[in-house]
Order: C-alpha cells, then sequence, then structure tokens
C-alpha cells in the first residue's frame, strides 16, 4: 500500500510526497499521520480538494469518507479554495465580548465579502472562526499562520493593508 | 470468567466479572434506557441516557460502558436519574421537529417513548430549529437529518457490521450530522441494517417510508423467500383491494437463525408480490394461438383431462415435471407424490444449484474411489452445521463461494464471530472475495484448483507444488481443533466426497453445502431428482414408499431436467407439468423445443416458460402460504401465511386440484382427517393473516390433529416425517417458530460418483435473485443505480 514518493500519480510535488512516504512509517498506526498530511497538503494545493482527499485516503489506507469526516471537524481544513489570505475573525466568548463581532463586520464591509466568502482578485478570504487560543488578547484574528491581536477596527485596517502591500511586493 | 455479585435497586444479582451492567441488568429484567448502545457494537457512550448512580461514586455513570464488580451498588431510577435523562431528551429534542404524526418511525421510536417515559415535553429552547430537507442516498436509503439524535448506531452497524463502512459523521457539537460515502448518496450494499437500527426515523427506507402507520399493520414472522440461508424476516401486512398486501419487511423479531441481519432482499425484495403484472386468472392457449383467462374449474379440467389422456395412451414415461426452489417442502414432495403415484412417473427434476446427493451420501459413507456402494462408513455420522454453527465456531474453513453476494446471512454470522469471538476463518477462492478481509488467511487458487487443494490439504503434496500459502493453511487447519467447513457449487460429485473425507483427518469438523435459493435445499431432501426419492432414497428401493402410498412406483429413473428437453425435442414427451421455474430462460432452451409437448406452468409471472405454456395456473408465493422450508444447512423452519392475493391458490392446492382432475383420490395424496374430521376449508386464507398458523399451534399444544383439509400442508409435513427420519424433528418447537436442524442420516444412497453433474449455480448477487429478483421494482433499481458507478470504475 505504501506509495513511493514520485511515484506517477501522486498529486503532490515530490518533496511533499516523500515526505507523506515517512509520516505514514512515524506512528504506531498510520491513521495517526492523517492530521498533519492534510495541513500540509492544504499549505501546498490551496485547499483539500477530491484529489487531494483521495491520494491521503488511499496513503493511509482509509476510506475517503473517513477524510472528509475528519476535514470537517477541523475549521483549519477546508475543502473549497481560500484567497491568499485567509482571515479567519474569532467570535467566541472571549473576543466576542471585547468587539469580535465588530472587527468581523468590519472585514465584511472592507473586503466586500461576507463570511465565507473570497475576494474576486483572489487575494482575501474571510471566515467566522471559533476560538483560536488567543483569548488573553481578545479580540484575535488570525491570516494564515499569523496572529494579530487586541484588534480594532483601525488596526485590522492596517493588518489588511500590510498584505496587499505584501502581495505587490512578491511581484504577482 | 468468574462471576462476581452487586447490587441493582436492592436486589443481589451476579453475572460474569466484565458483562457490561446494562448487559447485566437487562438480562434480570432491568431495563435501563439506551439509545447508543447496541448489543454487539462497540461502544460509543454517546448519548447519555443509560446513566445510573454507582455508590461511592461521585457522579452518574453510563450503565453502557461500566463493567460489573463484586459488591458495586447501583441505582437505575431516581429523582435525580430521571432528571438528568429528561435532560438529555431536551436537549436532543432542541433540533427535533415535532413530525412523528407523518414519520415512519412514529408510535415504535425510542425517542418517542423516551419523551413519554421521562416526560421532557417541555422544551425550554426558544430558538428556531434548525431545519434540513430530507435526502435521498439511494433507491433504499433516505436520511432526514433533523431527526437524527447522534447515536452512531447507523454508522456502527454499516462499518462494524456489515464491513461495508458506508456511513460517517461530519462537523461537530449541533452541527454534527451522518454523510454519506459519496457525499450526496451511498455506494453500498443497501442492506437496510443502517435503518432498522436507527432509534428514530432519521433514516427511512425507499419501500415504507410514508406508506403506513405501523399500527395499521399485522407483523408475520416467516422465513425470506430468496437465498438458501432462510433468514427469518418480519412482513407488516395490511389489507389492500385484493387482499392482504405486504407494505414491509423488517427485523424485528431477532430470534430467527439470522440474528440481527437481513439483506436487501429479506428487507425489501417481497415487492414482487404486489406487481400489476400477476397472474391472478388462469390462462389456456386458445385455437388462434392466443393465451386466454378462463376461470379455475376450466383451467384445471382442461389440465387434468389432457394429462389424463396423455398418461393413459403413453404411460407416465411421456410426461415430465419440473418443481421449484422456491415451494415448500410440503409442496416439494407434494409434487413428488403426485408425479410418481398419480401420473407414474419419474421424470421429476428441479433447478439444482448444490450437489445434495453427493454431499448426503459423503456424510453417511466414506467410499474409496472405486470402492462403489460397498465402501465402508469410515465417517458415519459426520456431521452438518447448521447456520446458527457459524455464530459461534472456533474455526471456519469456506471454500469456493462468495458469501457476501450469495448467503449474505452467512457473511454476516461469520462476519460477526470474527469480530466478537476471534473466530479464525480460513478462505480460499479463485477470486478476491470480500470475505478475505475477515480471514485469518486468504488463499487464492486457480478455478480448476479445488480438487487439487483438497488433495493437498489431506497431504498429497505434489497436488499444489511450491504454493507457499498453501502449505501454510494447511498447517493452521491441521492445528484446529474444530473446524466448520462450507463450501460451494465448486464441489460436486466425487469432489464433495473427498472434501468430507479429508474432513476425517481433522479431530472435530462439520460441514456446509451451500446452494442458491430459499428451499433448494428442501427440493433435493424432497426427491425432485428422476433416481432419488425423499431422503435420496434410490427409486429402486422404494418398499416403505410403495407401503405408505398404498401403491407402486415405477423403479426406474426418469429423465432428469436436460433429457426431459431433449426427449420434448424428439416428440417423447407428451406433457411437461413446470412449477415454480423457469427453465426455458435458465437453461437457453429453444422455445421450438416444446412445441409437441403439452406444457402446463405453475407461476406468478408470465415468464418465458410461461408464455409457451397451454395452461398457466396462477401460483401464490412464499409469502402468501404456510409450510415449511430448508436452508442450505439444513435448518427446517416454518413459514407463515403473511399476505394474500385474490385470484392465485397455493402451489399445494393447485397439485391437490390437478391430482383430483385426473382422478386421483385427494385422500390418498394427502393424508388428512383420517380420523374422520373433514371441516375448514377456508382457514388456510383467513381474512386474519397469520390466523392459521396460531390455529396450528394452539392445536399442536392440545394435541388435536390440525390435518383438517386436503390443502392442509401439516398433513404432509407427518408423512414426511415418517418417511424421511432426518425431518422427523419436533413438531411444536416448529410451529412455534424455531429453526429446528435436521437429524443426522439423511440418506442411504451409496454411490454419488456415478450421477450425471447437473449442477448450474445461479450465479446472483447481493442485488438479484433469479427470475423473481427481475420482479422486484426495488432489486432492479439498485441495479440501475449502479450502473454508471459500475462502468466507471472499471
Ligand atoms: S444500507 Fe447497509 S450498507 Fe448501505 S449504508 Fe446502510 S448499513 Fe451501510
Ligand atoms: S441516523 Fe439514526 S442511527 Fe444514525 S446516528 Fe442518527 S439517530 Fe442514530
Ligand atoms: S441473506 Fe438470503 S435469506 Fe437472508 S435476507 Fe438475504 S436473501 Fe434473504
Ligand atoms: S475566544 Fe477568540 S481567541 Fe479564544
Ligand atoms: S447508551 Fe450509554 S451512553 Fe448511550
Amino acid at each position: 500500500m505504501s506509495t513511493q514518493s514520485g511515484q506517477p500519480g501522486t498529486i503532490f510535488s515530490p518533496a511533499l510526497a516523500a515526505r507523506f512516504d515517512k509520516l505514514v512509517t512515524l506512528y504506531p498506526v498510520k491513521r495517526s499521520a492523517l492530521v498533519p498530511m492534510l495541513l500540509y497538503a492544504q499549505d501546498e494545493v490551496g485547499y483539500l480538494s477530491d484529489p487531494v482527499i483521495a491520494e491521503v485516503a488511499q496513503r493511509i489506507g482509509i476510506t475517503e469518507l473517513d477524510v472528509r469526516n475528519v476535514i470537517s471537524y477541523y475549521s483549519l481544513l477546508r475543502t473549497k479554495p481560500a484567497g491568499k489570505y485567509n482571515v479567519q475573525v474569532c467570535t467566541n466568548i472571549s473576543c466576542m465580548l471585547r468587539g469580535g463581532n465588530e472587527i468581523l463586520e468590519h472585514c465584511k464591509k472592507k473586503l466586500g465579502i461576507p463570511n465565507k466568502g473570497v475576494t474576486p482578485d483572489g487575494l482575501f478570504s474571510l471566515e467566522e472562526v471559533e476560538c483560536i487560543g488567543a483569548c488573553s488578547w481578545a479580540p484575535a484574528a488570525q491570516v494564515n499562520y499569523d496572529f494579530h491581536e487586541n484588534l480594532t477596527p483601525e488596526k485590522i485596517d492596517g493588518v489588511l493593508a500590510g498584505y496587499k502591500a505584501a502581495n505587490r511586493g512578491t511581484g504577482k | 470468567m468468574a462471576d462476581v455479585t452487586f447490587t441493582v435497586d436492592g436486589k443481589k444479582l451476579t453475572a460474569p466479572a466484565g458483562t457490561l451492567l446494562i448487559e447485566a441488568c437487562r438480562t434480570h429484567g432491568i431495563e435501563i434506557p439506551a439509545f447508543c448502545y447496541y448489543p454487539g457494537l462497540s461502544l460509543q457512550a454517546a448519548c447519555r441516557m443509560c446513566v445510573v448512580r454507582i455508590e461511592k461514586v461521585p457522579k452518574l455513570q453510563t450503565a453502557c460502558t461500566t463493567p460489573v464488580a463484586e459488591n458495586m451498588v447501583v441505582t437505575t431510577e431516581s429523582p435525580e436519574i430521571a432528571q438528568a435523562r429528561k435532560a438529555t431528551i431536551e436537549l436532543l429534542l432542541g433540533n427535533h421537529p415535532l413530525d412523528c404524526p407523518v414519520c415512519d418511525a412514529g408510535g415504535e421510536c425510542e425517542l418517542q417513548d423516551m419523551t413519554f417515559k421521562y416526560g421532557a415535553h417541555e422544551s425550554k429552547f426558544v430558538e428556531i430549529k434548525q431545519h434540513r430537507e430530507e435526502q435521498q442516498w439511494s433507491p433504499v436509503v433516505f436520511f432526514d437529518r433533523p431527526r437524527c439524535i447522534l447515536c452512531y448506531r447507523c454508522v456502527r452497524v454499516c462499518g462494524e457490521g456489515m464491513d461495508v463502512w458506508a456511513l460517517g459523521i461530519q462537523n461537530r457539537g449541533a452541527g454534527a450530522v451522518i454523510a454519506p460515502n459519496k457525499q450526496d448518496h451511498l455506494e453500498c450494499e443497501e442492506c437496510g441494517m443502517c435503518i432498522d437500527i436507527c432509534p428514530v426515523g432519521a433514516l427511512t427506507s425507499g419501500t415504507y417510508r410514508y406508506k403506513t402507520r405501523p399500527w395499521e399493520m399485522n407483523h408475520v414472522g416467516t422465513i425470506c423467500t430468496h437465498c438458501g440461508d432462510g433468514c427469518r424476516t418480519t412482513l407488516g401486512v395490511r389489507r389492500g383491494d385484493d387482499g392482504m398486501d405486504i407494505v414491509r419487511g423488517d427485523n424485528r423479531d431477532k430470534s430467527g437463525i439470522n440474528g440481527d441481519f437481513l439483506c436487501i432482499k429479506g428487507r425489501y425484495a417481497f415487492d414482487f408480490a404486489n406487481r400489476e403484472d400477476r397472474l391472478t386468472k388462469p390462462l389456456i392457449r386458445q385455437a388462434d394461438g392466443k393465451l386466454a383467462p378462463v376461470n379455475w374449474d376450466q383451467a384445471i379440467e382442461f389440465a387434468g383431462k389432457k394429462l389424463r389422456e396423455i398418461r393413459d395412451a403413453r404411460g407416465g414415461g411421456a410426461i415430465g415435471v419440473i418443481g421449484s426452489n422456491r415451494t415448500t417442502n410440503e409442496e416439494a414432495y407434494l409434487l413428488q407424490k403426485f408425479a410418481r403415484t398419480v401420473l407414474g412417473t419419474n421424470n421429476i427434476d428441479h433447478h439444482r444449484t448444490a450437489d445434495y446427493p453427493a454431499f448426503a451420501a459423503a456424510l453417511n459413507h466414506s467410499i474409496e474411489p472405486g470402492a462403489g456402494s460397498s465402501g465402508t462408513p469410515a465417517l458415519a455420522g459426520k456431521a452438518e452445521a447448521s447456520l446458527r454453527d457459524f455464530a459461534s465456531a472456533k474455526a471456519i474453513l469456506m471454500l469456493g463461494n462468495d458469501p457476501t453476494e450469495q448467503h449474505p446471512g452467512l457473511a454476516w454470522q461469520i462476519r460477526t464471530n470474527v469480530r466478537l469471538n476471534n473466530a479464525r476463518l480460513y478462505v480460499a477462492n479463485h477470486e478476491l472475495i470480500k470475505l478475505r478481509r475477515q480471514a485469518t488467511s486468504f488463499l487464492q487458487i486457480r478455478e480448476g484448483d479445488y480438487p487439487a487443494l483438497i488433495a493437498y490439504l489431506g497431504g498429497d503434496d505434489s497436488a499444489l507444488d511450491g504454493n507457499g500459502e498453501a502449505a501454510k493453511l494447511r498447517e493452521a487447519i491441521r492445528g484446529e481443533e474444530s473446524l466448520l467447513v462450507a463450501f460451494g457449487s465448486e464441489f460436486r460429485g466425487g469432489d464433495v466426497s473427498a472434501l468430507v473425507r479429508f474432513g476425517s483427518l481433522l479431530p472435530t469438523v462439520k460441514f456446509a453445502c451451500l446452494a442458491d435459493y430459499v428451499n433448494s435445499r428442501g427440493a433435493a431432501d424432497m426427491g425432485l431428482y428422476p433416481d432419488l426419492l425423499p431422503g435420496y432414497v434410490p427409486v429402486g428401493a422404494a418398499a416403505h414408499f410403495a407401503e405408505e402410498y398404498g401403491s407402486a412406483l415405477p423403479a426406474q429413473p426418469g429423465f432428469d431436467l436436460v433429457q426431459m428437453f431433449d426427449a420434448a425435442e424428439r416428440g417423447a414427451l407428451g406433457a411437461l407439468y413446470v412449477v415454480g421455474s423457469n427453465p426455458i430462460a435458465r437453461y437457453g432452451v429453444d422455445p421450438a423445443a416444446l412445441s409437441n409437448t403439452f406444457l402446463i406452468v405453475q407461476d406468478m409471472f408470465l415468464t418465458e416458460t410461461a408464455q409457451l405454456a397451454d395452461v398457466v395456473l396462477p401460483a401464490a408465493n412464499l409469502y402468501e402460504k404456510a409450510g415449511t422450508v430448508t436452508n442450505a444447512f439444513g435448518d427446517l423452519q416454518m413459514v407463515k401465511k403473511a399476505a394474500d392475493k385474490a385470484g392465485v391458490r397455493t402451489d399445494f392446492e393447485l397439485i391437490v386440484r390437478l391430482a383430483g382432475a385426473l382422478g386421483a383420490d385427494p385422500k390418498k395424496l394427502v393424508p388428512f382427517g383420517r380420523r374422520g374430521v373433514q371441516a375448514d376449508f377456508g382457514q388456510a386464507r383467513g381474512a386474519q393473516s397469520g390466523e392459521v398458523d396460531r390455529h396450528g399451534v394452539w392445536l399442536a399444544a392440545h394435541h388435536l390433529e390440525p390435518k383438517l383439509s386436503p390443502f392442509d400442508p401439516f398433513a404432509i409435513l407427518d408423512e414426511i416425517q415418517r418417511l424421511v427420519p432426518a425431518y422427523n424433528v419436533p413438531h411444536f418447537e416448529l410451529l412455534a417458530g424455531d429453526d429446528q436442524h435436521l437429524r443426522p442420516g439423511l440418506v442411504r444412497i451409496e454411490d454419488a460418483g456415478s450421477r450425471r453433474d447437473l449442477v448450474l449455480p445461479s450465479n446472483d448477487t447481493l442485488f438479484s435473485s433469479g427470475t423473481l429478483g427481475r420482479y422486484s421494482q426495488m432489486l432492479s433499481s439498485v441495479m440501475e443505480a449502479r450502473k454508471p458507478a459500475e462502468t466507471a470504475a472499471d
């Protein structure tokens, strides 16, 4: 069942495929490699597409349904393409008490997209999420893997502008 | 395990250590409510309904996950517990719709029952309920999400029980939802296990949804009419325009040999019975060559007169009879008695799907090759396995066949046994059959290599040279102290004897010879053979039969099925009487072969064979009659009359009437009323379905004779029990609905090797069932739905 890296048919880069080959050997049961594998795959592909799900299921030896069950459990994992910068705004208790909902509303207006929307240029996407573990610095938001804390509408404007600029900087 | 003693609600109880508290209580009649717990499935502890108070433990505990312990003191009902359960129900009802009045489960819903018991009908939730539309996942399975209480029973039974793993759970918390494997639909075995196990009405079936209310039906436990496993199915019947219609099939009564199981056929493929195009009027071919409806007297008179003329002019040898794999034992028996005593012919056969004569001979005698009839009975008393044995055996050897497709009930028993008891399963097959997933070891061989495998297992190393896997298998099998061996129709004649002989090398072994249809075994046991009488008695040794029948029987073997059609082609077969069989399609017989043969066909539909008939007699099916059937494993069970259809007659009645029209004395054919009682013709078709069976049980319990009419199958059962000792099982248990395994010593025929091999496997799948299956809308729609998927997978 083990998939050789670089084998014809893998949809991942050779480096990632090789990493996956190793990953499944690290745990007493292959299944334990599922969540890390999904995270890496999402980073590389952008989201967990049907082919990603199929290959991950096959590599671990479980059904695609099993993979989907796990994906749907975690808000971090997504099955639709997100923007280049995925803005996740927390509205759970601590953040809600300190204005998380306002931050979310502000982002919607600013980006011109609803919750779970993607801007037409594909640069930003927006998501309302449950607690991201930054309660001490609520309200908080997460953009890709970066945390932004103690937010105010002005502050989040700066954050968004920063990503826009960074994107221009990459020349894309 | 040692017993432990503990106290529940002030009563001292004992149970083996390790028993779950909930089970221990149930055994002692203390019911603890449970939604997610289901015996035999993994523990989930998802619902918290089973909470109980255990002394010295700070919080309420789930009885479904707590093993009993010495001196444990438990309270199962108290205001505190009731409050906790009530709160649980309130939460479950938070999003639950109030559609009990239309829900299929209404009236038999565990959530309703618990709400009733704990009175959680006032909800504190004011939020708007989350509503989702009902979804159709397959022809069989519908899902109504808001009704789901997330007990995971369906997920577990599909995965652990069926080994299909088609259901999962997605999202989390209040948003959690049961999901099918193909995102918006299911691709699965369509067994309906998930539907039946659902404690509420979240999963419903395409067959039954929104059809009726449970209390509007009568429920009749009878035997599935499809494969050779003989599962008990409970049919829900309701009065319709022209009789009692079957509206539902399920497995409410889990006392059958199938335990919790039914496959799609036992649950949903009863729908042929309600078809519009069912024959309900006898037909006679007219001068213009067309079949036209006539009344019963005309049809029976005409058929009887023609048979009489042909018999009297050309002798019984000019008449052939083909019996059925789906009629009762009594009907099969009666048919051969009719053929032999009234028609005076041994030209009788049926569609054979297993070589039972060889099996029976092998069980009774070990015949050395070439030793002929004087072989020494070295293996006398080798036993046959009941289907129940497969649920508890320590080790099983499965040779050939694909039980998942052809014997779903057997496959379930084996899977369950492997899962719950760590039974060892050894599989050898020429295909990669699904059951290999439960196998301790799986050996793939070539299709023609089964005899070689047996030789190899028996010690002939050259038979499968250099096959390391085979060596391991042999090693493992030889280490087993007891073994069940089940084999498919790949084994016939001498191969069966060789296999049974091989078994003699093992300490304890039992065998099962798999045949394809509900009463294939009964058809064989009841003598639907040109050379064998009931019980496999050779036609040449018919003494005690002649005595019982009061007339001499033809002593020479007659034509087998193939010879009958050859004879017809030569013009040597004047008449052919076909009961519940479709040989034209099954054997690909050229219709022209029958152009000079007077053909009588008794069936439910105008099959390919019936289309050629001169007389067509509309017959009742297995769900519309009482009697007994024998499954492939030799388990004898009673079928009960569930449904009823105006215009049709049972095969039993038709045979008796036909005999009457031939001038035979019905009393000689069916020994009814021998004590002088003759009455009660109507009982067998009472308005109350199942009535006759209850009547029968009552009579038997009072040591009275239930045999009151010439159409009473139990009069024939008595005769069978007199003449075929293996069938002489206790009558009362049988009538009460318990399966009875046949007694040993079924046969005394000696030589199996010389018989012609006419076994023709039906090759049915989970979704087909011979000619009958083609008339099931549910089976057809499943096959239709699967077509694109199958091509895509190629
Ligand atoms: S019908 Fe049977 S196989 Fe299909 S999902 Fe339900 S339990 Fe699984
Ligand atoms: S669909 Fe039925 S069986 Fe499945 S989790 Fe929901 S309530 Fe339980
Ligand atoms: S396994 Fe066979 S007997 Fe049982 S329900 Fe299915 S077809 Fe009927
Ligand atoms: S509540 Fe927002 S980070 Fe925890
Ligand atoms: S039955 Fe015990 S938690 Fe569900």
